[in-house]
């Protein structure tokens, strides 16, 4: 899984599609790969880890495995949501589950990799550290997220 | 890698742990004729095995092994340590050619020309003729065992089955063996003795344990043979793995049956919780394994370091058969084999130093495992002169663990748990076996992370004992379930050693001592640690404290530390399953890792070691401020570094620090009186003793804390009770006093503290002694000396000093006062200023006095904090002729000579 996003870098050039989970947060739409997603979760009871890094937003039980919640909002440096009603997606990073926190699940889409665009320069350092590049669907835009380098804060 | 291969590695290596454990065996016991036979036989087995598998260079190392073991067997060679260290040499070969044979799959290069020459050379020495020895020569029985495991082998009748590569049917052996032993035939009775040794691996067996070897031709017999096998690691892993998430789910389905009292669940649950927790304990039992496998290479390891060292070293291994986790043992052999190590190398002393010492020439480590409780206990223990303590002590300040004054205040017992800190080794020079600074903490880093602990005890002369506690399984603890601030914890039941519950009305109230929580437990005072505050539950600005009117003290012990962990609430004990935290997480020392409760909550298990670390760690943060206050002392003007004592009364005392050479302690014992003075014997010399006033006299018993204040080498001591503290303080004397022998009094660390007059002392000390008036620095009398300074405290603390040195001293209060002194017409011989002072400042003051006036000649020193070479030059241009650093008596006592001698050579 953790390639994943690796391949989608260098396949940015290429002419192949690749399918995405969509998500909104704050209203924003997010893509995630789709063989990066093992889970899309509902709200679920998260237990609370003191001394965590504020990304991090707890843990749970996901069918006797313990899922470390990540609070996607923090790390993008959005405002805080209530984290009871979000929904997430279950991705694995570096052999470990992580369960990212947003607002709401979308559908899936296919994207043709040389249509993702590349970031604006201008976009804010925390979006621009984890997209891969942006997509256009009719009417909305859609931030391509690297699982990897969302979860790999320690650096930021 | 090809089975056939891949057997036969495993095979052989297993064949030479057992050799090297026999062969030192047989060295300590020449004349146990089944030893030998033993050893023979694994050593032909390699040998053939070898050979059928086309291993030209193992094959030629092992025979030329065997044959010497032939002889030895035959009785034609002794056993000597020589003969031992050559087939231990031939076997670490086999071992090497292993390796790469294991990494590589192919023989590596190369020729043993020159160990199979010695082996050979060996074999040849035999100084009976082999004629001496009815029967064939050893020779044949290769012919015959490699001719019986070749290829074509048939179907040995003994065994029932085809025989493996290299594998000898019994009949062959005690065919051979029949026809060899001659002379010792009766006293080996091959079979039995075949069986023996099968006996010994088995025996270390459980039933249950399928991981043990089957395939030597020993334990190759139809009734051990046919009921083990082999199975790999991996899969008990993942068995074990299984079986615990299994046995959490039965949790999980007890805790919702428990809800609905007359569940038709009930009865199958409680038959399916049955079934898993044997299940449990057969998949744990598979992974237990005798400790004496951690063990295995000790004898040879110890053997090797005694020839290498000169000691005699007997090694006892006691419980060798008690079982343990196979992860566990894997993890504490490396730091057992280190120990066990360390003591033969700078524990134990050599043979002649214990001879002086009046002990058995042997030394002795001993080893013992037993079983405690859910716990491993292992000691190993070992005669050896004990740790040096005071070397210990003064490591630690060597590589700035420690300050040198709070290293005085430890305990022996404090002091020798730093051995178990990173980069203290104290061994007195590096060996090839350790003093290599890593080592004891690696050792406590390890048995730690298995939740083991470690403590030691050492009586100087007389021995060392470590003692290890572990847990006997990892994967599933039993843990303490608790409540703080609404959030749910679970401790190790490891390290719970009670629970006490504490409110203002009950026995047990906690008490602060300086905001420190406290409870009188007992004869004991526990410190304790609020976990709300530890893991800060607590909103910022809200005391943690107070709030509830009853709270839970968990009393934890971390190796020989116990302290009191403070929570809401207690639940009960639940059966929990260990896992890691996430990597994310893995930065908080409080949590061990997570779990998953029977009703399925994620819960966090603290871990009391990271717990007792972060509470203790506000020392160290104190020690740092200290720190930075020290160096704001080397800056600002007035702080100076002052060692802050106790003699005589509970007010503190003080001295500046670099006016004392040393801090020293001395057995009451060991003061003499002469002359109605204490004497002490100080580095072969006779150093007087003072007191502070003569109501403060000796300790009635052992050790007698003394500052040491030097001049060249002469040395003098004065009495204290105690040594507190170093500390950096701004110097500023506000009460004056004349009382002799203080200064006077000053606010230092926010406590009154009278100052000392080191110089009072120095006189009293020796110019009462000798009876003269000059008894430090230098022999010219009457040089007379204006001291420039602002500060009444340099007045006071350097006049006495000075006059101590034979120089009659005048004081200025600043520029203007020395100045009227010389309109006054007053003479001096030197002049030392100070540069910062009110008004005219020192280079003013030079400057001046350079100008005009009868002082134009007088030297003139400077007397400064500043001393960066910048400094230097610009007093220079002013006029100065030197310059010294504040505080630094010598400096300025040799500068004052110096700069007397050059202008009286000028003149």
């Amino acid at each position: 899984m953790s390639n994943m996003a690796q391949n989608t870098s260098q396949q940015l050039a290429s002419g192949e599609t690749r399918e995405y989970v969509t998500a909104q947060i704050a209203g924003q739409h997010f893509g995630v790969p789709v063989l990066a997603v093992q889970d899309v979760l509902g709200p679920q009871r998260l237990a609370s880890i003191p001394l965590a890094p504020p990304e991090v937003a707890g843990a749970l039980n996901l069918r006797g495995r313990i899922v470390t919640a990540f609070d996607v909002r923090r790390r993008l440096g959005l405002p805080p949501a209530d984290r009871a009603k979000s929904m997430s997606v279950v991705v694995e990073h570096h052999g470990e589950p992580y369960s990212l926190l947003i607002d709401e699940v979308g559908e899936v889409l296919s994207v043709p990799a040389d249509r993702i665009e590349r970031n604006p320069p201008t976009l804010d350092a925390h979006w621009r550290e984890v997209a891969v590049g942006i997509y256009r669907l009719d009417g909305r835009l859609l931030v391509m997220l690297d699982v990897d380098k969302l979860l790999d804060f320690a650096v930021a | 890698m090809d089975d056939l291969l891949s057997e036969f590695l495993t095979e052989t290596n297993e064949s030479l742990a057992t050799l090297d454990v026999e062969l030192v065996k047989l060295e300590q016991d020449p004349n146990q004729p089944g030893l030998i036979n033993s050893i023979f036989r694994l050593v032909h087995t390699i040998k053939g095995t070898c050979g059928f598998l086309g291993l030209p260079r193992l094959e030629k190392v092992a025979r030329s092994g065997e044959n010497v073991l032939g002889k030895i067997r035959d009785g034609a060679i002794a056993v000597t340590p020589e003969a031992v260290s050559l087939i231990l040499r031939a076997l670490d070969r086999i071992k090497e050619l292993l390796g790469v044979l294991a990494a590589t799959e192919h023989e590596p290069e190369g020729s043993d020309a020159e160990l199979i020459a010695e082996l050979d050379a060996m074999a040849a020495s035999s100084a009976r003729p082999a004629a001496s020895v009815p029967g064939p020569t050893p020779a044949p029985v290769p012919v015959d065992a490699s001719a019986t495991a070749g290829p074509t082998a048939s179907v040995d009748p003994g065994l029932g089955r085809e025989l493996k590569p290299g594998e000898v049917s019994l009949e062959e052996l005690e065919r051979v063996f029949q026809a060899t032993a001659g002379p010792l035939a009766a006293a080996v009775e091959p079979a039995p003795a075949a069986g023996k040794a099968a006996a010994e691996p088995a025996a270390a067996t459980t039933p249950a344990g399928a991981n043990r070897p089957t395939a030597t031709p020993e334990s190759a017999q139809p009734e051990v043979g046919n009921q083990n096998i082999r199975v790999s690691v991996d899969l008990l892993e993942t068995l074990m793995t299984m079986v615990s998430e299994l046995a959490l789910t039965r949790n999980q389905l007890m805790q919702i049956v428990r809800e609905h009292t007359d569940s038709e669940f009930k009865v199958p649950l409680q038959r399916l919780s049955h079934v898993t927790t044997e299940l449990q304990e057969g998949v744990m039992k598979t992974r237990m394994q005798p400790i004496g496998n951690a063990w295995a290479k000790l004898p040879r390891i110890i053997r090797d370091l005694g020839r290498d060292l000169g000691k005699k070293i007997d090694l006892q291994m006691l419980g060798a058969d008690t079982e343990l986790d196979r992860q566990v043992l894997e993890l504490i052999k490396d730091p057992l084999t280190h120990m066990v190590r360390n003591s033969a190398d700078h524990g134990l002393e050599t043979t002649a130093e214990r001879i002086a010492a009046g002990k058995p020439e042997v030394g002795r480590v001993v080893l013992n495992a037993y079983h405690e409780g859910g716990h491993i206990i292992i000691e190993i223990k070992d005669d050896s002169c004990g740790i040096n303590v005071a070397r210990v002590r003064q490591k630690i300040v060597e590589s700035g663990l420690a300050g040198a004054a709070e290293v005085e205040t430890l305990s022996d017992q404090q002091v020798c748990m730093y051995i178990f800190k990173p980069g203290l080794s104290t061994a007195q020079k590096v060996t090839n076996v350790s003093g290599r600074g890593v080592g004891m903490d690696v050792v406590r880093t390890n048995i730690e992370e298995i939740g083991g602990t470690i403590d030691m005890k050492s009586v100087q002369g007389a021995g060392t004992a470590f003692t290890i506690k572990i847990p006997l399984k990892l994967a599933i603890v039993s843990a303490l379930i608790v409540e703080c601030r609404g959030e749910r914890f679970a401790v190790p039941q490891i390290s719970v050693i009670e629970l006490v519950r504490a409110s203002r009305e009950a026995e047990h109230r906690i008490e602060t001592i300086n905001r420190t929580p406290v409870l009188r437990l007992r004869d004991r005072l526990l410190p304790l640690v609020y976990l709300s505050e530890c893991l800060k539950l607590v909103p910022e600005g809200e005391s943690a404290r107070a709030a509830a009117e009853e709270v839970y003290v968990v009393v934890a012990q971390v190796g020989s530390y116990r302290f009191g962990i403070v929570v809401d609430r207690v639940f009960d004990t639940e059966e929990i399953v260990v896992k890691p935290v996430a990597p994310i997480l893995r930065g908080i020392s409080l949590f061990s890792g997570n779990t998953i409760l029977g009703d399925g909550s994620v819960i966090m298990i603290l871990d009391p070691n990271g717990i007792a670390a972060a509470s203790t760690g506000a020392e160290t943060q104190g020690g740092q401020e200290e720190q930075a206050a020290q160096s704001a002392a080397k800056r600002g003007s007035q702080q100076a570094a002052l060692l802050l004592f106790q003699a005589g009364g509970t007010q503190p005392k003080a001295v500046p620090l670099s006016l004392v050479a040393r801090l020293e302690e001395v057995e009451v014992g060991a003061v003499e009186q002469s002359n109605g003075c204490l004497l002490v014997q100080y580095r072969g010399r006779l150093m007087p003793l003072i007191t502070l006033d003569s109501s403060y006299g000796l300790k009635s018993e052992g050790r007698q804390p003394i500052l040491v204040f030097a001049d060249g080498d002469r040395n003098l001591g004065l009495l204290v009770d105690q040594i507190v503290d170093i500390v950096g303080d701004e110097l500023n004397v506000q009460i004056g006093t004349e009382r002799p022998g203080f200064l006077g009094s000053a606010v230092i660390a926010g406590k009154a503290t009278e100052i000392i007059d080191v110089g009072k002392f120095l006189n009293q000390g020796f110019a009462d002694w000798f009876g003269r008036n000059v008894a430090f620095g230098e022999k010219e009398t009457g040089q007379r000396l204006l001291l420039v300074d602002d500060s009444s405290f340099f007045h006071n603390l350097l006049k006495p000093l000075l006059e101590v040195a034979g120089y009659k001293v005048t004081t200025a209060e600043n520029a203007d006062a020395a100045l009227h002194l010389r309109e006054e017409g007053e003479a001096f011989d030197i002049i030392i200023s100070d540069i910062e002072m009110p008004g005219m400042s020192g280079f003013e003051f030079v400057s001046a006095v350079r100008q005009e006036g009868p002082w134009q000649r007088t030297p003139v020193v400077a007397l400064s904090s500043h001393a960066t070479p910048k400094d230097f030059e610009r007093g220079r241009q002013a006029g100065f002729d030197d310059y010294v650093p504040k505080l630094d008596r010598d400096a300025l006592l040799a500068t004052l000579n110096n700069t007397l001698e050059r202008s009286k050579e000028a003149a």
